[in-house]
């Protein structure tokens, strides 16, 4: 291979891509070499996944050239990328999860038929070569969500990928996880691949890239190099003005255990367990953070709270009163209000392709009297909205799935808190949203939690959980692995919890 | 630009929103291709499209009594893609509504024929009674499966068609056989108390559907129950989340849009036939399907779009007669029509565009 060490890898020119009258991308120029590794930071919304989606081919670019290896392309589909050695290891893996790993691996490339024994061994030898630990024979179904990444990316490596994009690779690995992968994309790129990781953590864009590229609003804003910049700089460049990164946890007295989960044991719907004897205690005026990796049990305790899903044992006492086996009617109108944001956005708490005042009238429609439906309210509620948490709409009668996740996430929320709940499980509150919008969500939460409202708070990021949180529950495979005090705790201790060690409960009761 | 690499000369782009104005622009050329290409098809045929064209147009309005007719062809279609539309904004898929159809129009045979002596309007009300609670309760059965054991609706509201249809045979070959017909099976022609009187010269279901019309635009939009109909068909898991009842909802719903039909058989049965045939639904309730979804479930699109299918089927039959061709050549007409009217849905969403020559 005869690559010199002037010439990018890919090198894009000019980048613009707009959906309606939405402008994903402006005018991007952005260039990787071979064995480095380029981290695109930016904010949700400010157009990362647009480009990387147009570098391998889910979209076309309505200007710009991309070239590689010096040469102009054209990257008309997915294939076409492959072919040209960019592979994308997306956020949701695309697995076949009754097949081996092996048979996904190999799943979809085109040349002659390989013998099983041959293709292991082929494969065992690459993973070798780039340190990735991968069984051949192991079934999907039986694999942590890293193994199944690691299967991801030796996908694309097996087709041949020289330049490898990463979409927000970590938001589902614990931190023991992620320094794995560090590990790996380091070996790669000393075996001389491009690699390009899209991340909005500022601490991780520090740990790995080499240079980083900022994205605001569809423009690339700056490219610096890693070992010149720090977090400060990075917000800066990111938001585009200077933010503090502090998230305030103030003190309240007189907490009283409001909600008391005992031996709670939920069964899924496919005979797994969801919930395996589960206890804690909520109190009014704190946060109680809960931790795991996705697919711990967080939504279960949430649809079980919230009266979706049935227990198959114990007990949830809201004031000495038992809320099993209400119905979510019901638990609505004692104050209890959950509001869970799944990874498309919009889930159940929202209906997408209803507006805004649509949206505010789904959980207090019944409230107001006789047959008609009095939208005034809601009309005021959501005018209110867009004006206190900035949601950024064409008007409040736009369907919610036109608007950005951020603002989705902003509205749902907002109906939440505006329902004056005694108890407030939210649930990925801040899943997309960029850094500003974070921060008033916090701060919702908070002045919610001075109120002495109870809120239990399901998060992805440990280091604010860590920085809000009052205590903090971690949760592995629907069991409870400990409770502690957010500020005596460490992100490693949390981190060894969600992977499955069992620690002493610190749990101040009473 | 590099000439040597691949560029697509046309891609698909999809557009977030589009006007109003242009969207009503893209149907009316979709209706004129149509036009266009049911006219080939004709001049394939050997005749003139403009003419066939001008006889079915003549033949919808030429007189006060086409005229009439073409609105007795639409009294059922308005009816029962009204009824289903409330099933539809659901996402429940009822094909049953022929079958509601037939069962209304049972029901409401049976106080037709065996209670004629009874006052007028008080049987008209009876019938009526009995027309929607009988489609109502044969919207209501594959609904309680539904909600109960998540049976499939539209397998389950199909084959009940079926058995309705099968029904009306029963009782035209066994008990409700009409004794005068001298060993032919049919069932006995309604006595003039039980028919539907005429209001401006066509029997007065036609105030029904409008009343009916202007009732199912009111409930979808701004009642709680149109409000719940349309979360439930949204997610069934956000109207739980928020707190509805769904098995409720969807049994409600089901009751009314049957209910809604059975009214249409019973006003086919007393205004139309005069009789209980077992042609009473004759594939409205299918057609009532295309209807409502080319209205997009808006009451009044359906208003007008029954108005224009029963333009094309008066049209049609009249085109039939002057010209001697086949019955199916109007369905094949309709299907072309159909074709491009769907088929513009497309270009709403999307549009074509050609690549950009430079790099820059």
């Amino acid at each position: 291979m005869k690559i010199s060490e002037t010439n990018y890898a890919i090198e894009l020119k000019g980048i613009t891509k707009t959906f309606g009258k939405v402008i994903a991308n402006e005018n991007v120029n952005l260039g990787i070499k071979y064995g480095e590794i380029l981290a695109l930071l930016g904010e949700n919304g400010s157009g990362k996944t647009t480009l990387m989606n147009i570098l391998s081919g889910i979209y076309y670019a309505d200007e710009g050239s991309i070239c590689i290896d010096g040469t102009e392309v054209s990257i008309t589909n997915p294939n076409e990328a492959i072919n040209l050695g960019i592979g994308m290891i997306y956020q949701h893996f695309k697995l076949v999860e009754i097949f081996s790993a092996m048979d996904n691996i190999v799943l979809g490339t085109r040349g002659r038929y390989v013998k099983n024994s041959a293709l292991r061994e082929e494969i065992l030898e690459m993973s070798n070569k780039f340190g990735l630990e991968i069984v051949p024979d192991k079934k999907v179904y039986n694999m942590s969500v890293s193994e199944k990444q690691t299967i991801e990316i030796m996908k694309v490596l097996y087709r041949g990928a020289k330049i490898l994009i990463l979409d927000e690779p970590t938001s589902v690995l614990t931190p023991q996880e992620t320094e794995k992968l560090f590990v790996i994309l380091r070996r790669m790129k000393e075996q001389g691949n491009a690699i390009i990781i899209i991340t909005h953590k500022l601490h991780e864009v520090l740990a790995i890239s080499d240079r980083v590229a900022i994205l605001r609003k569809g423009q690339v804003v700056d490219t610096v190099n890693t070992r010149d910049t720090n977090e400060k700089e990075l917000t800066e460049l990111m938001v585009g003005r200077p933010i503090s990164l502090e998230i305030n946890r103030p003190e309240t007295i007189n907490r009283k255990t409001v909600l008391k989960v005992v031996d709670l044991s939920v069964i899924n719907e496919d005979g797994t367990k969801g919930l395996n004897n589960i206890n804690f205690n909520l109190k009014s005026g704190e946060i109680l953070g809960v931790a795991g990796v996705a697919g711990s049990g967080q939504r279960e305790l949430c649809e079980t709270i919230a009266g979706l899903m049935e227990a198959k044992a114990g007990a949830i006492l809201y004031n000495k009163e038992n809320i099993i086996g209400k119905t979510p009617d019901e638990i609505i109108n004692l104050g209890i209000s959950m509001s869970f944001v799944p990874e498309d956005r919009l889930g159940m708490g929202l209906v997408g392709s209803m507006d805004m005042v649509d949206n505010m009238l789904l959980k207090s429609y019944k409230k107001n009297k006789g047959f008609i439906i009095d939208k005034k309210p809601s009309k005021e509620l959501a005018e209110e909205l867009v004006d206190k948490l900035s949601i950024i709409t064409p008007g409040i009668e736009t369907p919610v799935r036109m608007l950005s996740g951020g603002n989705v996430q902003k509205v749902l929320l907002g109906r939440e808190i505006e329902s004056e709940p005694n108890v407030l499980i939210t649930a990925y509150p801040v899943r997309g949203l960029d850094i500003n919008s974070s921060y008033i969500i916090y701060d919702l939460l908070n002045e919610q939690k001075k109120k002495n409202v109870a809120i239990l708070f399901i998060g992805e990021d440990l280091d604010v959980l860590l920085e809000l949180s009052d205590r903090i529950m971690v949760l592995c495979h629907g069991e409870v692995m400990g409770l502690v005090d957010a500020k005596n705790t460490s992100k490693e201790e949390i981190g060894l919890m969600m992977a499955g060690k069992k620690m002493e409960g610190v749990d101040s009761d009473e | 630009m590099n000439s040597k690499s691949h560029v697509p000369f046309i891609r698909t782009v999809k557009i977030s929103e589009r006007s109003g104005k242009d969207t009503i622009k893209i149907r009316i050329a979709a209706f004129v291709l149509a036009l266009t290409a049911g006219g080939l098809f004709i001049l394939f045929l050997g005749y003139n499209p403009l003419e066939l064209y001008g006889t079915i147009i003549s033949g919808a309005f030429r007189s006060k009594m086409a005229f009439q007719a073409t609105i007795r062809f639409m009294i059922p279609l308005l009816m029962s893609s009204l009824g289903v539309a409330l099933a539809f904004k659901m996402r429940f898929w009822n094909i049953g509504a022929e079958g509601q159809i037939i069962v209304g129009a049972v029901c409401a045979s049976y106080f037709a024929l065996f209670h004629d002596n009874w006052p007028h309007f008080l049987l008209l009300i009876v019938m009526f009674a009995a027309g929607a609670i009988g489609g109502g309760l044969w919207g209501l059965i594959p609904a309680y499966f539904k909600s109960k054991y998540d049976t499939n609706e539209t397998l389950f509201t199909l084959m009940l068609n079926y058995i309705a249809l099968h029904i009306i045979t029963y009782l035209r070959d066994g008990p409700w056989k009409d004794p005068g017909s001298s060993g032919f099976p049919k069932i006995a022609r309604f006595t003039s108390n039980a028919q539907l009187d005429k209001v401006l010269g066509v029997h007065f279901g036609w105030i029904i559907a409008l009343i009916l019309l202007v009732l199912v635009f009111i409930y979808l939009k701004y009642t709680k129950h149109g409000y719940e109909i349309s979360v439930v068909g949204e997610s069934k898991s956000t109207a739980k989340y928020a707190g509805m009842n769904v098995k409720k909802i969807i049994l409600r719903t089901m009751v009314i849009s049957g209910g809604i039909c059975g009214i249409t058989g019973m006003i086919q049965a007393a205004g139309s036939d005069m009789t209980l045939a077992s042609s009473v639904a004759g594939g409205v309730g299918f057609t009532a399907i295309i209807v409502s979804w080319l209205a997009y479930l808006n009451p009044f699109g359906i208003l007008l779009v029954s108005f224009l299918f029963s333009v094309l089927e008066k049209g049609s039959s009249v085109m039939q007669s002057t010209y001697g061709l086949s019955t199916y050549f109007a369905s094949v007409l309709q299907g072309i029509i159909l074709f491009f009217i769907l088929g513009c849905e497309f270009f709403i969403r999307y549009k074509f565009v050609l690549t950009k020559k430079g790099g820059k």
